[in-house]
C-alpha cells in the first residue's frame, strides 16, 4: 500500500506527458505516426495505472475482472474490425462514430455512479454539490456528443436527409426548449438527487438531434470536430465523477486541443462557428436569399475526347480534386490518367485546397491511399503562383474553392474565402456532374469564362473515357 | 474538498496546455490529427474501469460500466489504428523515395 501509491502517481505523470507529447506531434507530418503510438501507450499506461493502483488498495474481485475483461475484448475487437474494414473515403463517419461511443462511455459512467452511490462519497456539502454537478455535466456532454455524433454519421452516409422543419425557425423553439428542460433537470439533481437522470439524458440527446440534423454535408466535419471537442469535456466530466485527474487532464486537452482544430477549419471554409451552428445549410437557404450573381450566359461543354487532345498537347498540367471526386471514389482512376500523363513526359501536380475532400486533410489521405507521390501535392499558397504557368487545370468535382466571386466580388458570399486561382490557366476543363451549385448555392463565375469547357458526367465515369481516349491516342505508350 | 480545488487547477492548466499544443497544423493532418484525438477522448475508458472495480458484486452496476467500458475500448483501439492506418499511407511514400 506505502509503494503502490507513488508507483501510480509516476505512472499517471507519464501518461500525462506521453498524451501531450503525441498530440504535439501528430500536428507534425514527419512525428504524426510515432506520436500516435505513442499516444497509444499513453493510454495502455494509464489503465495499467488504475489495475496496479486498484488490485493493491482495495482489490479487484474476480467478479470484477470477468466483466473488464468482457467489455475490453468486445469493445476493442469491434473497434479493431471497424478500423481495419472501413473505406478510407468514410472517414467522416467513422471519426464520427468512435466520438460518439466515447461520449456515451461518459454518459454511462455518470449514469451508473448517480444510480448507485457509494457510501464512501463523503466530501462534505460542498463536495456533494460539485459531484453532481459533475455528473450532471457529463450526462448533459455525454448525451449531446452521442446523439449529435450518430446523426451526423447517419447524414454524412446519406442514411437520414434533412427534414423540412429543421430548416424553419421551428428548430430553434426545439432546440431551446430542451436545453431549458436539461438544465431545469440539472437543477433538480444538484436539489434533491436521482429523479431528474432520464429528464437530462433525454432532453439533452434531443438537442444534439435537433442541433445537428439541419446542417448540410460540407459543414458537417465542422461538428465532427466541435463534437470531438465535448467528448473530451465529457471526459473531464467523467474524471470530477469518479476523482480520477489523469482523467481531467486528458479529457480538458483534447477538448481544448479540438475546439482550436474547429476553428482552424472554419477559417479554411471562410465561416464562423456561429453560422455553422445556427445558420443551417447554406445552401438551402442562400439560394433563395442571395441568388449569387444570376444565370450561366456563356457555358462551353465538350467531350472527354476533346478533353484528351487537349491534354496531350499540354505540358503542365495540374489537378484540383474536390469533394465530388471523393464521393464518386475516382481517386485511383484519376491516378492511373495521371501516370499515363507522366509516362508521355506530362509535368502533373495536384492543388489542394485546404478544405478539399469531405473534410480538411481528407484528400490527403485518399490520394496518398491512391499512391499519388505526397511531393506532387501542393498546398494552395505554392500553386497559386504557378497557375499563369499551366496549360491545363482539371477541376474534379470541386466548385466553391475555384470560383474566383470570392476574389472580385464584394457583394459576393464567398467574397475573402480563400480559392484557387485556377482561370489564369490556359485551359480550365471543369468534370462536373450537372450545373447545379456547389454547397454555397452559389454560381461559380469560373464556368462563364472564355477558357473554361465543362465535362458533365460522374468523376469516375470521366476519368474512365479519358484514360481510354489517351490510350487511343497512343499517350504515353512509347516507354 | 482538497480533491476538487486540486482537480480545477488540473482542468485550468490542462485546457491551457491543449489549446498551446496545437498551433500550426498543416491541412494534411487535419482528418488524422482529429481522428487521433478523438481515440484519446477515450480516456474516459479509465472512468468505466474505476466504476466496475468499485461496484463489488452490485451486477447492475456491473453491467453498465462494463458496457461503458466497450464503448470507450471501440473509441480507443478503432481510433488509434485508423489513424494508424491513414499515417501509414504518409509514410509509406517516404521511404520509398
Amino acid at each position: 500500500m506505502t509503494f503502490i501509491a507513488p508507483i501510480k502517481f509516476a505512472i499517471d505523470l507519464l501518461a500525462v506527458l506521453l498524451l501531450a507529447l503525441g498530440i504535439k506531434g501528430l500536428s507534425k507530418v514527419r512525428s504524426a505516426r510515432e506520436a500516435n503510438r505513442l499516444a497509444a501507450i499513453a493510454m495502455i499506461l494509464a489503465a495499467f495505472g488504475v489495475l496496479l493502483n486498484s488490485q493493491g488498495t482495495i482489490g479487484i474481485s474476480i467478479n470484477s475482472w470477468v466483466w473488464i475483461i468482457g467489455g475490453t475484448l468486445i469493445g476493442g475487437l469491434l473497434g479493431a474490425l471497424t478500423a481495419k474494414r472501413v473505406p478510407m473515403t468514410a472517414m467522416p463517419e467513422i471519426v464520427a462514430l468512435f466520438n460518439g461511443c466515447g461520449g456515451m462511455s461518459s454518459l454511462l459512467v455518470a449514469l451508473g455512479v448517480a444510480l448507485f452511490p457509494s457510501a464512501e462519497g463523503a466530501d462534505g456539502v460542498v463536495g456533494e454539490l460539485i459531484r453532481k454537478f459533475s455528473i450532471g455535466v457529463s450526462l448533459f456532454v455525454g448525451a449531446i456528443t452521442f446523439s449529435g455524433s450518430i446523426v451526423a454519421m447517419a447524414k454524412l452516409q446519406g442514411w437520414l436527409s434533412t427534414p423540412s422543419w429543421t430548416q424553419s425557425k421551428a428548430r430553434h423553439f426545439f432546440n431551446i426548449l430542451c436545453a431549458v428542460i436539461a438544465l431545469i433537470g440539472g437543477i433538480y439533481l444538484l436539489i434533491d438527487g436521482q429523479n431528474s437522470l432520464f429528464l437530462i439524458v433525454v432532453a439533452s440527446s434531443l438537442l444534439g438531434i435537433g442541433v445537428t440534423l439541419p446542417i448540410g454535408g460540407a459543414d458537417m466535419p465542422v461538428v465532427i470536430s466541435l463534437l470531438n471537442s465535448y467528448s473530451g469535456v465529457a471526459a473531464a466530466a467523467a474524471g470530477f465523477v469518479v476523482g480520477s485527474q489523469l482523467l481531467i487532464v486528458a479529457g480538458a486537452m483534447v477538448g481544448a486541443a479540438g475546439l482550436i482544430l474547429t476553428q482552424v477549419m472554419c477559417d479554411g471554409m471562410n465561416r464562423s462557428l456561429v453560422s455553422v451552428l445556427f445558420g443551417g445549410a447554406l445552401g438551402a437557404s442562400s439560394i433563395a436569399s442571395v441568388g449569387g450573381g444570376g444565370e450561366y450566359t456563356n457555358i462551353t461543354s465538350c467531350s472527354p475526347e476533346e478533353c484528351a487532345l487537349t491534354l496531350e498537347a499540354a505540358e503542365r498540367v495540374v489537378i484540383v480534386p474536390g469533394y465530388g471526386l471523393a464521393v464518386a471514389q475516382a481517386q485511383h482512376t484519376l491516378r492511373e490518367v495521371t501516370r499515363v500523363l507522366e509516362n508521355a513526359d506530362i509535368e502533373v501536380t495536384y492543388a489542394i485546397h485546404p478544405v478539399a475532400g469531405r473534410m480538411p486533410g481528407h484528400m490527403n489521405v485518399l490520394l496518398a491511399e491512391a499512391d499519388v507521390p505526397y511531393e506532387q501535392l501542393k498546398e494552395m499558397d505554392v500553386i497559386n503562383p504557378e497557375f499563369p504557368a499551366t496549360d491545363v487545370v482539371l477541376v474534379l468535382g470541386a466548385n466553391d474553392v475555384v470560383n474566383p466571386q470570392a476574389k472580385n466580388d464584394q457583394t459576393s458570399p464567398l467574397y475573402g474565402m480563400p480559392v484557387l486561382d485556377v482561370q489564369e490557366a490556359r485551359t480550365v476543363f471543369v468534370v462536373k456532374r450537372g450545373m447545379s451549385a456547389g454547397y454555397s448555392g452559389i454560381k461559380n463565375d469560373l464556368f462563364d469564362l472564355q477558357n473554361t469547357s465543362m465535362v458533365f458526367g460522374d468523376a469516375k465515369k470521366v476519368l474512365g473515357d479519358l484514360l481510354l481516349e489517351l490510350k487511343e491516342l497512343g499517350v504515353g505508350s512509347k516507354g | 474538498m482538497s480533491f476538487f480545488s486540486e482537480a480545477l487547477w488540473v482542468l485550468l492548466l490542462g485546457s491551457l496546455l491543449g489549446l498551446e499544443l496545437i498551433g500550426k497544423v498543416p491541412p494534411t493532418l487535419h482528418t488524422p490529427l482529429m481522428s487521433g484525438a478523438n481515440a484519446i477522448s477515450g480516456i474516459t475508458m479509465l472512468a468505466a474501469l474505476t466504476l466496475i472495480i468499485k461496484s463489488g458484486d452490485n451486477l447492475p452496476l456491473l453491467i453498465i460500466g462494463s458496457i461503458s467500458l466497450g464503448f470507450a475500448l471501440f473509441n480507443v483501439v478503432g481510433g488509434f489504428l485508423v489513424t494508424d492506418r491513414m499515417l501509414a499511407m504518409f509514410s509509406r511514400k517516404k521511404t520509398r523515395k
